[in-house]
């Protein structure tokens, strides 16, 4: 990969989980505004931010979905906060093997947090449009710095769906559909 | 493809432990909408008046709005349906919460329950795979605790779980279902689930639901969103507090209970005390509520945090969910003066799953038999002499039907009757067999009177909204009218002038003012929103309840078409709500409700005037189509195409022949003996 600097608009939401109120508002907007067409249909399930939830102990914390991982990491981390002990890997964002978050639950392809990218540009992402306890706040910052190329969707999708099934697999049925789609 | 809604529901025959998936036919939609409408309709076509409440034939809904589930802001109650085995008469009780989206998402708009099992099971609903399984574990469990444990065995925690406590399992009749952050509370819908031996339903949904206009839609959303913004820094001037805002009532953020404490009635609904609130004591209410109150919290994709995580040291479960006004409740009633004592009760009466506004007063009415010497030492052995004592005492001995246990869990009209001793003279705040708002005021309000006497829905709460309850300021009044959108079509104008002129006193004073024809307008449209969002699934605490609120009647056909890809304007949203509203009439009609049994507590009102009062119910009945004894006529029927209702009716002797009038000796409600 060609390494290169770049100017670079960094995008942060920042949580504040002690004003999240639970309503998931996020995760609605959130998979709303990625079906397609875009708002055609609603299911949390599919959104890239996944609040964690769990009034007994009252923990709330909203988590975006990161980087697609092919392999479950070696370690699990578990946090105690605040004396709250909170479940294994909670708060990590990776679409990993070892659970079902973060992925499509029909297709099992990886999703992730990718700010509401349109054009033309949004105001804000909608997650934090849609969060009316402030919970969910947008900042932009511009830096300078050495930039990777990053993989676009489909290759990531694709990615995955060779980890699931094998290269081979993958073309050949490739092959098989664009054979049929020609017929 | 079907919009907004599934199309399926999942039919659920316990005795049989049989499960099914089945379409359901997208012309009731357009009747009916879905929620309240469609299972009213399923009530009158399964459910004879035959059938006792607490025996396997009764069928259980509980079902989501058509809308719940898309992005519509607050969109997300859950309604239960079924017969009460309280007022023998149809139960509609809500909540919100997260369970109605989750089911939604689970590919389902409904669960319609009939049979009983022979041991007590759980209902476990993954998307298209769906198990009764064995919840012999979990018998006498705390309705929390239950749905704890569910997750847990379940691996799933975004499981949503509606579950019933002890007081479900033995019939308690006011027993509610609990989903942690909400309650179906109302008409013992709990008591229903455990004469079924069903615990519990977990529901984990993963798939879409679809709108028909998405851009459309969605811009919908965001202008409730923006205008809930600015709606709540601008409360209502010249009502209470407690009014002037947009929710379900703010009782977890406010501490201000001057109003609730000061003019509602304390004890079993009998005395006020105007000096209560006290400086000191606001002192240390609102100390207790800041170190009780852990986080507030919100229902599905709804911004407002109603609720409030409660944590209390002395609780076993140490945390709950509590709602809006129930933390007075248990206080008032029980003449405690300090908070910590409801917010410890409310706990545990949650766990058992117990109504929080009927319990409360069975408790006192208990209290106030022993003290005038009706119930003895015999009945209420040890029983302590500290009325918070007293109050833990019942609520256990309630939930158990254990000794005097068993007799007040029927409520207060049942129990003064079997207790009789002239226990009967001491069942002063009931409506149709059922406990009402602990309020005693002076002057007849004829629009309240309507309201108390001809709604089925039990609550009061659940049938008022969107009007000043009280003249407003003269000062305020403009100001009022001038942003006042909601009013229906047609009728702004004579809704506002309404507010102009209305005075606490002289010529444009209750009781007299206004006039008829204005009273029976101004409740059908503020009963008739309720309804509406019985239908979506829209909480009322964003559209029917508050002054001003984000939804009405010119933005939900719009979000009701958007969604669905049906063309429903206004007018036919109205229409609609008529044929529901005469279709819930005739159910309770076929199972005897006349209009006898048309009455608000004899003493919510000082001042009261029978022959007026028999007037404006005449009118009233009139103005809906229905004949003399509020029964909806053969004409009215069929012109909601509810013509196959006006035969039965007639078939069964309701109505005549000649289908405007019903036979004299029709008998009351319930009359009938319930077997213990
Ligand atoms: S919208 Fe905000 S308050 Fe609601 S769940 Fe998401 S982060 Fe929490
Ligand atoms: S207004 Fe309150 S009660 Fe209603 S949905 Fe919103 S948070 Fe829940």
């Amino acid at each position: 990969m060609n390494a290169q600097k770049k100017k670079k608009t960094i995008k942060t939401i920042k949580i504040d989980v002690e004003k999240c109120n639970g309503c998931r508002a996020c995760e609605v907007i959130c998979s709303a505004f990625h079906s397609s067409p875009k708002y055609s249909s609603n299911n949390p399930a599919k959104a890239r931010i996944h609040v964690i939830c769990d009034a007994v102990r009252n923990i709330y914390v909203p988590v975006y979905a990161g980087e697609y991982t092919a392999a479950e990491c070696m370690g699990r981390d578990k946090y105690v906060i605040d004396g709250k002990e909170y479940d294994e890997c909670a708060f990590c964002r990776a679409s990993c093997p070892s659970r079902d978050r973060f992925k499509e639950p029909d297709t099992g392809l990886p999703l992730k947090c990718d700010m509401c990218e349109s054009d033309p540009d949004l105001k804000e992402p909608w997650c934090v449009q849609w969060c009316l306890a402030d919970a969910l706040t947008y900042e932009e910052r511009e830096v300078e710095e050495e930039e990777e190329e990053r993989p676009e969707e489909l290759e990531v999708g694709l990615e995955a769906l060779i980890d699931k099934y094998g290269l081979d697999n993958i073309v050949e049925t490739l092959a098989r559909l664009s054979e049929a789609k020609e017929e | 493809m079907r919009y907004a809604e599934t199309g399926y529901n999942l039919e659920v025959d316990l005795t049989k432990g049989s499960i099914e998936k089945v379409a359901t036919d997208p012309e009731l939609t357009e009747l009916h909408l879905g929620g309240l409408g469609t299972n009213a309709k399923i009530i009158w076509d399964r459910v004879p008046p035959e059938v006792e409440p607490l025996s396997p034939e009764n069928v259980l809904i509980f079902s989501s709005g058509l809308l719940c589930g898309t992005p519509a802001v607050g969109a997300n109650r859950t309604i239960a349906t079924t017969i009460s085995p309280q007022t023998r008469l149809l139960a509609f009780s809500m909540m919100g919460g997260f369970w109605s989206p989750e089911l939604k998402f689970a590919g389902y708009d409904k669960v319609i329950i009939t049979g009983k099992s022979p041991s007590l099971v759980y209902l476990w609903i993954n998307n298209d795979k769906v198990e009764i399984r064995d919840a012999s574990h979990l018998h006498g469990k705390g309705a929390l605790e239950t749905a704890t444990m569910i997750r847990e065995e379940l691996n799933e925690p975004r499981a949503q779980v509606l579950a019933i406590g002890l007081a479900g399992e033995n019939s308690v009749y006011y027993a509610s279902v609990e989903h942690g952050r909400s309650s179906a509370s109302r008409g013992g819908v709990g008591a229903v689930m455990g004469s079924k031996g069903l615990k519990a339903i977990a529901v984990r949904g993963t798939k879409e639901i679809n709108l028909a206009r998405p851009e459309e839609f969605l811009k919908l959303c965001n202008d409730i969103l923006d205008y809930i913004q600015v709606r709540v820094q601008n409360p209502i001037k010249g009502v209470p507090a407690i009014l002037s805002l947009i929710g379900s009532p703010q009782e977890m953020a406010i501490h201000d209970e001057k109003w609730h404490t000061t003019s509602f009635a304390w004890g079993h609904a009998r005395q006020r005390r105007k000096d209560f609130w006290t400086k000191e004591r606001a002192e240390e209410w609102k100390r207790t509520q800041d170190q009780r109150v852990e986080r507030l919290v919100s229902c599905f994709n709804c911004p407002m945090k109603c609720g409030a995580i409660i944590s209390h040291p002395e609780l076993p479960t140490h945390r709950y969910m509590m709602k809006c006004y129930s933390k007075l409740t248990y206080v008032m009633a029980a003449m405690a003066d300090d908070l910590d004592f409801g917010f410890k009760i409310a706990g545990i009466a949650q766990e058992y799953g117990l109504d929080g506004y009927t319990t409360p007063q069975v408790m006192a009415f208990a209290i106030e038999l022993y003290e005038d010497g009706i119930l003895t030492d015999e009945d209420l052995p040890d029983f302590p002499k500290d009325n918070k004592e007293r109050f833990y005492y019942l609520l256990h001995k309630i939930a158990r039907r254990e000794g005097i246990g068993d007799i007040l869990a029927d409520g207060v009209y049942w129990a003064a009757r079997r207790i009789g001793k002239g226990a009967e003279a001491y069942d002063h705040n009931t409506t149709k067999k059922h406990e009402q708002m602990v309020i005693k005021l002076g002057m007849l309000n004829p629009i309240y009177y309507i309201m108390y006497a001809t709604g089925e829905k039990m609550s009061i709460t659940q049938i008022e909204g969107q009007m000043p309850q009280a003249p407003l300021p003269k000062d305020y009044r403009e100001e009022f009218v001038k942003d006042w959108i909601h009013p229906p079509t047609g009728k702004e104008e004579k809704f506002k002038e309404f507010i102009l002129k209305w005075e606490p006193r002289g010529e444009y004073a209750f009781p007299f003012w206004p006039p008829p024809d204005l009273i029976c307008e101004l409740v059908e449209w503020q009963e008739y929103m309720h309804y509406i969002d019985d239908c979506t699934g829209i909480c009322a605490g964003l559209s029917s309840f508050p002054l001003k609120p984000p939804y009405h009647i010119h933005n939900l056909p719009l979000f009701i078409s958007y969604g669905t890809g049906l063309d429903i304007d206004e007018d036919r949203l109205w229409e609609i709500t008529h044929r529901n509203r005469n279709l819930v009439r005739a159910i309770n009609a076929r199972l005897g409700l006349r209009r006898e049994d048309e009455k608000p507590p004899e003493d919510h009102w000082k001042k009261r005037f029978p022959e007026y009062e028999a007037k404006l119910l005449d009118e009233y009945y009139k103005f809906k189509g229905w004949n003399k004894e509020g029964i909806p006529t053969k004409e009215t029927l069929e012109k909601l195409g509810l013509g196959y209702v006006a035969e039965e009716l007639i078939e069964r002797g309701v109505l005549t022949e000649d289908g405007d009038s019903s036979t004299p000796e029709g008998a009351s409600a319930g009359d009938k003996s319930t077997e213990q």
